[in-house]
């Protein structure tokens, strides 16, 4: 029996581009290395029109396997237009969410 | 301030255990049910526990830790916004879910959401620290807590202020 795929960086972001059609993805680790935890940024013209929280459970039914199999997972999910809109008011600047981390590494408990 | 008020409602996170029914459901016969409905046959009651939770008020939070002490940085940056966002401590509700194993797991399942903390506003589902966070900043999330009248008074804090 094959031993399951360990989850990386790199996986995640094959598995965005195919199942989502993201035209951009950032992953982050957040776990210290562990590839237990994920923060990423998603840009995919799958999300036009449709809600932060829509997006999000777009993204978690596409990575649901994936998901399951980590402690924590944080994403930012953007259409084309408006990554290039951020891009430009921050100066290049449009990045995973950090966002209750301690310098970008998950603090307290997991899971 | 909107720690210390809060703190008082730190007597609604024990409340999920008092609302759950003190009997174990009968399990099924594994021959005669898949797993996944053993899954959903055992969460009935821990269903309606979560019902009762989410209804408990305006805003429910399910964190890890209290508001007093978040055990999480996704908890910990949740309930900050909250607070920054000038949330009633009177319409809001958080529940430990470090605290309950089933509240823990069952949580999961009855958002359909892999992650916690997870943010109720009216009994609906918002979402988790990102969306929490992202919403802050752009807006839509005092948008939301002011059409659902969930913020402090400003008038009472100005009351509040000259008394002091």
């Amino acid at each position: 029996m094959a031993a399951e795929a360990t989850i990386t960086e790199e996986s995640l972001r094959a598995a965005l581009i195919e199942r989502l059609k993201a035209t951009h993805v950032e992953i982050q680790d957040m776990s210290g290395g562990c590839g237990q935890a994920f923060t990423s940024l998603i840009v995919s013209p799958e999300f036009a029109g449709k809600n932060s929280l829509r997006r999000h459970r777009l993204v978690n039914a596409a990575l649901r396997d994936e998901i399951a199999r980590i402690h924590a997972w944080s994403a930012k999910c953007q259409t084309p237009d408006e990554y290039a809109r951020e891009m430009a008011a921050t100066g290049g600047e449009d990045r995973p969410p950090l966002d209750g981390t301690e310098d970008g590494k998950v603090a307290g408990v997991s899971g | 301030m909107f720690s210390r008020t809060v703190f008082s409602r730190v007597a609604r996170q024990t409340a999920f255990s008092a609302i759950r029914p003190a009997a174990t459901p009968i399990k099924p016969s594994p021959f005669l049910l898949s797993v996944a409905a053993q899954r959903r046959l055992l969460s009935d009651a821990v269903r309606q526990a979560i019902d009762k939770a989410v209804a408990s008020a305006p805003v429910v939070l399910f964190m890890k830790g209290t508001p007093e002490t978040p055990q999480c940085g996704f908890s910990r940056a949740s309930i900050q916004v909250l607070g920054l966002q000038g949330v009633d401590p009177e319409k809001f509700a958080a529940y430990n879910v470090l605290e309950d194993q089933e509240l823990r797991q069952g949580i999961k399942e009855y958002s359909d959401w892999p992650t916690i903390p997870q943010l109720y506003i009216d009994k609906e589902f918002v979402g988790g620290c990102d969306i929490i966070v992202s919403m802050h900043q752009n807006g839509e999330l005092a948008k939301i807590l002011e059409e659902k009248g969930v913020l402090v008074k400003e008038k009472e804090s100005a009351e509040g202020e000259k008394k002091e």
